[in-house]
């Protein structure tokens, strides 16, 4: 029996979509048979994200409304053995499905799959009542800004309401020189405000920008610190025990030097 | 000139302090989801109760809306936290 994960923010633009795309395709070169829904109905980016646009035929309202059978609409990526999209309709609205129908879906799909991916909308209305539906558990993802934080806080209550406890915490976007300089909030920092368990950190990193131009997940990129943050979260989602990255190791050549002549000890 | 002096060595807050502050006191609201009379009741009848017993200092009351663990570790509860410093416990009340 498969697990269904919905990744949510509340806010919009922290990365959501990102890291559906980046967890799924780490999950999917471990070996896991994993499915990617985009719930995003009107706005869809998954696709784009994953490179998978000029593939879709069928969307998860055909699905629901019985128009084609789940199967059809699920599109295979070839680069990535297991992984699966099923995008969202653009030109319907989020009513288009409700909770019950997202239930179904991800009950069938779980017969089969071993990971089913919910990216979730921005906001909390129908859309994001939709996505949390089928989920057996959440992520939510913040970046260190207090707008988001403020967001990640009112869902984290609102998941809570909803039986979906203990969501886990992505911190998206962190940079390590401005929380050094005091500039940016730490994680411990929204740890103690949010008050819940921490899933990973991922460092800000221009190789996203690039990887999504080419609409390639970073994850495939070792050399990207984003990457092997993705990678190594993708690994504990699976129930391994991954230290966290040690963001600092990217904190430039001084930094380098000064831990080499040890100088530094963290 | 000893004005100066202080500024001088004073440092100026980072703004990931004020950030962090900023987003508490936001969150309290959030979380509690009443107004700010409502708290106010909520405090004005604690105060009564108490001075039944002990002295309090009543400006220095703070009472807040938030969040923690819940004992058991599975989860985030809310909780009503309150800070009472007391001056004095009545006679009568021992």
């Amino acid at each position: 029996m498969g697990e269904v994960i919905v990744i949510t923010s509340g806010k919009g633009g922290v990365g959501k979509t990102t890291t559906v795309a980046n967890i799924g395709t780490g999950l999917a070169l471990m070996g896991k048979k994993v499915v990617l829904i985009d719930t995003d109905i009107g706005l869809r980016n998954l696709d784009v994200v994953l490179g998978l646009e000029n593939r879709i035929v069928y969307d998860i309202v055909d699905v629901v409304e019985g128009f084609c059978r789940t199967k059809q609409a699920l599109i295979k990526d070839k680069r990535f053995e297991g992984l699966f999209l099923l995008p969202a309709a653009q030109t319907r609205d989020k009513n288009a499905i409700n909770p019950h129908q997202m239930i179904q879906l991800c009950n069938e799909l779980r017969e089969e799959y071993d990971y089913i991916l919910i990216d979730c909308p921005a906001g909390i209305e129908q859309g994001f009542k939709n996505a949390i539906a089928g989920a057996d558990r959440a992520i939510v993802v913040t970046t260190p800004e207090v707008s988001a934080v403020r967001d990640a806080d009112r869902i984290i209550g609102l998941l809570e309401a909803n039986e979906l406890r203990n969501p886990k915490l992505l911190v998206n976007r962190v940079r390590m020189d401005m929380v050094k300089r005091g500039d940016m909030m730490s994680i411990d920092d929204i740890i103690d405000i949010l008050a819940v368990d921490l899933l990973g950190v991922v460092p800000d990193d221009e190789k996203i920008v690039i990887s999504t131009n080419r609409g390639e997940p970073a994850i495939t990129d070792s050399k990207s610190v984003a990457g092997q943050a993705f990678r190594n979260i993708a690994r504990r989602i699976t129930g391994e025990n991954v230290p966290l990255l040690d963001l600092e190791a990217d904190a430039g050549f001084v930094h380098k030097l000064k831990k080499l002549l040890g100088l530094k000890t963290s | 000139m000893i004005l100066d002096l202080s500024k001088l060595f004073k440092k100026t807050k980072n703004s990931k302090d004020v950030a962090k502050e900023r987003l508490k006191l936001v969150l309290i609201h959030d979380r509690a989801n009443v107004s700010p009379q409502f708290l106010e009741m909520v405090k004005s009848e604690i105060i009564k109760v108490i001075t039944n017993y002990m002295e309090i200092d009543e400006d220095s009351l703070d009472i807040q809306l938030t969040r923690t663990k819940s004992d058991d570790g599975s989860g985030v509860v809310p909780a009503l936290v309150a800070n009472i410093p007391i001056k004095n416990v009545k006679s009568s009340g021992r």
